[in-house]
């Protein structure tokens, strides 16, 4: 990693109780600009709990999230974009009206021809945004979360739910718009995904941080030059997955 | 942060106006109603009803025989002026001041009038007493005339109460509310923006929906149209306002149904929609004073059945600001954009 780059996130010791559970306890870490940071664990790890208080849509019981060296506020709100999880839409609105109703709510907005290019929904902009396929509506609400030109985006589990080509689709549009130089904050619990777009991986398990680095550096530093020989004979070289299982002794899918 | 306020009111109004469904049934309901209220009872009052003249609040039976007459309902009338009005509309069948002399007002043009008197003057002679006849005269007010504001005044309460308050609520367990939070807007913006809109449309469909039945059942109307609309508007505020208290913080449909229905049905029954509260208890009617749409009624058949002015209705205007007011501070003060 770059150690010159610009620090555009920084999450310090987060915590957040619920009645009878911590769900996320004493999170940091930060992430450097123009990467695409990884927040990986298995459902319940609270990877998007975590999420949710640096997005300022729930609210920390301790903690502090700093963005460009400063407290998350108003500036945040207007430079950052999301792709929450479950994201419901106005209903009677097409999908050109939606990505406009989104738009006009910031100082900041992008052109709405990229917009519709880049997330290609140039054929769908008249449809009732209701009637779209799964992966035509995940290109949607990334659409949605790029109206302000975002400095920042964060995804939170994008591409649940998809089929395998929809999924590799949604992949292509992450790199192209990290290639233009956003910073990227992906939460996933497939590790593919993860090897595929993330420069650099948090590993959450119980609302922590168990591992964070580069994927290749944390699997060399665990592994070495180790292949892993599956029950049905294959031999491989070990993945996320098999780091979160050593770590833990639980599997990411548990 | 009025280009944001615009964006979601336009996006709201879309929504509405999409839904065939539901704007089918905010212009079709009180038509129907006004229509089928009308035809089923205008000029039907089953009862007699004479006013008594006095000062006292009890009426003595045994001061006349007349008061005794079974089948008539007596209601004490302490201002002349008053009970004049209702006689020229037919609201009241005779008025009488027991004396002695005996002295009575009558409208010949109406025919419940003209029994009531006939049983005076019978009870009258029995009791071997003189009587001085005064007539008045006026244009009856029909069912129609009457029932139409209550109409209004109720679908604008429906429109209000369930158009902001069960939509918020939708908005934030479906998670929309949440993807809001994370713009710029601010729960402000958002407020002012649900407000405006349902503000917008439940005013037009009141227009369209008052100028058809005005036009088709010949209503009356006495007083200003200017002054009507601005008591509908303070009065569709205040209940948007209302409405924004319930959907401050629930989060689940069925129970902001039920809170909406526990707010609907007093109001429906105790504002005066469907029947005069007068003549009903004094504690009913202090109660109803707590209910916007009580204020907006009062407002709304004063100026049309009386001929009230901005003026005369300015003290209702004022309360129903207050609880606009009062309303909209709670509503700000513990709305919550999430669901946990």
């Amino acid at each position: 990693m770059d150690e010159s780059r610009k620090i555009a996130l920084e999450a310090r010791d987060l915590i957040k109780d619920y009645p009878g559970i911590r769900a996320v306890d004493g999170v940091s870490f930060k992430v450097p600009e123009g990467i695409c940071f990884g927040l990986l664990g298995p459902n319940g790890a609270g990877k998007t709990t975590t999420v949710e208080i640096i997005e300022g849509v729930t609210t920390a019981t301790s903690g502090e999230v700093y963005y460009y060296g400063e407290i998350a506020g108003s500036r945040f709100r207007q430079e950052v974009g999301i792709q929450f999880q479950n994201t419901a839409l106005q209903d009677n609105q097409t999908v050109r009206e939606t990505i406009e109703l989104f738009r006009s709510l910031y100082d900041r907005q992008a052109d709405l021809d990229d917009i519709v290019a880049q997330c290609s929904l140039g054929d769908l902009l008249e449809r009732d945004n209701r009637k779209l396929s799964g992966g035509q509506r995940q290109r949607l609400l990334l659409a949605v979360a790029l109206v302000n030109r975002p400095r920042l985006i964060f995804l939170d589990e994008p591409t649940t739910g998809l089929d395998p080509q929809a999924r590799r689709n949604f992949w292509e549009l992450v790199q192209d718009i990290r290639a233009k130089g956003a910073t990227i904050v992906l939460t996933t619990h497939y590790m593919d995904e993860a090897q595929v777009l993330c420069d650099d991986v948090a590993i959450m398990d119980e609302g922590k941080i168990v591992t964070h680095g580069a994927p290749e550096v944390l699997l060399r530093t665990r592994f070495g030059d180790e292949l892993i020989k599956l029950a049905s004979g294959e031999i491989r070289r070990p993945n996320l997955e098999d780091l979160f299982l050593d770590m833990t002794g639980h599997s990411l899918r548990a | 942060m009025l280009k944001r306020i615009y964006a979601v009111f336009v996006a709201r109004n879309r929504e509405f106006v999409r839904d065939r469904s539901a704007l089918a049934w905010n212009l079709l309901l009180p038509v129907a109603l006004v229509f089928g209220l009308s035809f089923a009872f205008d000029g039907q009052r089953d009862e007699y009803t004479v006013g008594v003249l006095q000062a006292e609040a009890d009426i003595d039976t045994s001061s006349h025989p007349f008061l005794a007459t079974r089948y008539v309902r007596f209601v004490p009338y302490a201002d002349i002026d008053e009970a004049m009005l209702k006689i020229e509309r037919h609201q009241l069948d005779l008025l009488v001041e027991t004396g002695p002399p005996v002295r009575y007002w009558v409208n010949p043009t109406a025919a419940k009038g003209y029994f009531v008197e006939l049983a005076l003057l019978q009870s009258t002679s029995t009791a071997g007493r003189g009587v001085i006849k005064e007539q008045v005269t006026g244009r009856p007010i029909r069912y129609s005339d009457w029932i139409l504001p209550g109409i209004l005044g109720m679908n604008m309460m429906f429109s209000c109460l369930f158009g902001v308050g069960y939509v918020i609520v939708r908005y934030r367990k479906n998670g929309f509310l949440k993807r809001l939070r994370a713009t710029p807007l601010t729960s402000l913006e958002f407020i002012s923006a649900q407000i405006a809109s349902r503000l917008v449309l439940i005013m037009l469909i009141t227009t369209v929906v008052y100028v058809g039945t005005h036009l088709l059942l010949d209503t009356r109307m006495e007083g200003s149209y200017v002054t009507l609309f601005i008591v509908g508007v303070v009065g569709a505020i205040s209940m948007i306002s209302l409405g924004l208290v319930v959907s401050a913080r629930v989060t689940s449909e069925e129970l902001a149904g039920g809170l909406l229905n526990l707010i609907n049905w007093p109001m429906m029954l105790l504002s005066g929609v469907w029947f005069s509260l007068e003549g009903t208890g004094e504690t009913v009617q202090r109660i109803s004073q707590i209910f916007p749409l009580t204020h907006v009624l009062d407002s709304a058949r004063a100026v049309i059945l009386d001929g009230a002015t901005f003026a005369e209705v300015a003290p209702s205007l004022g309360a129903l600001l207050l609880l606009s007011a009062v309303f909209l501070a709670i509503g700000a003060w513990i709305f919550r954009w999430e669901q946990y």
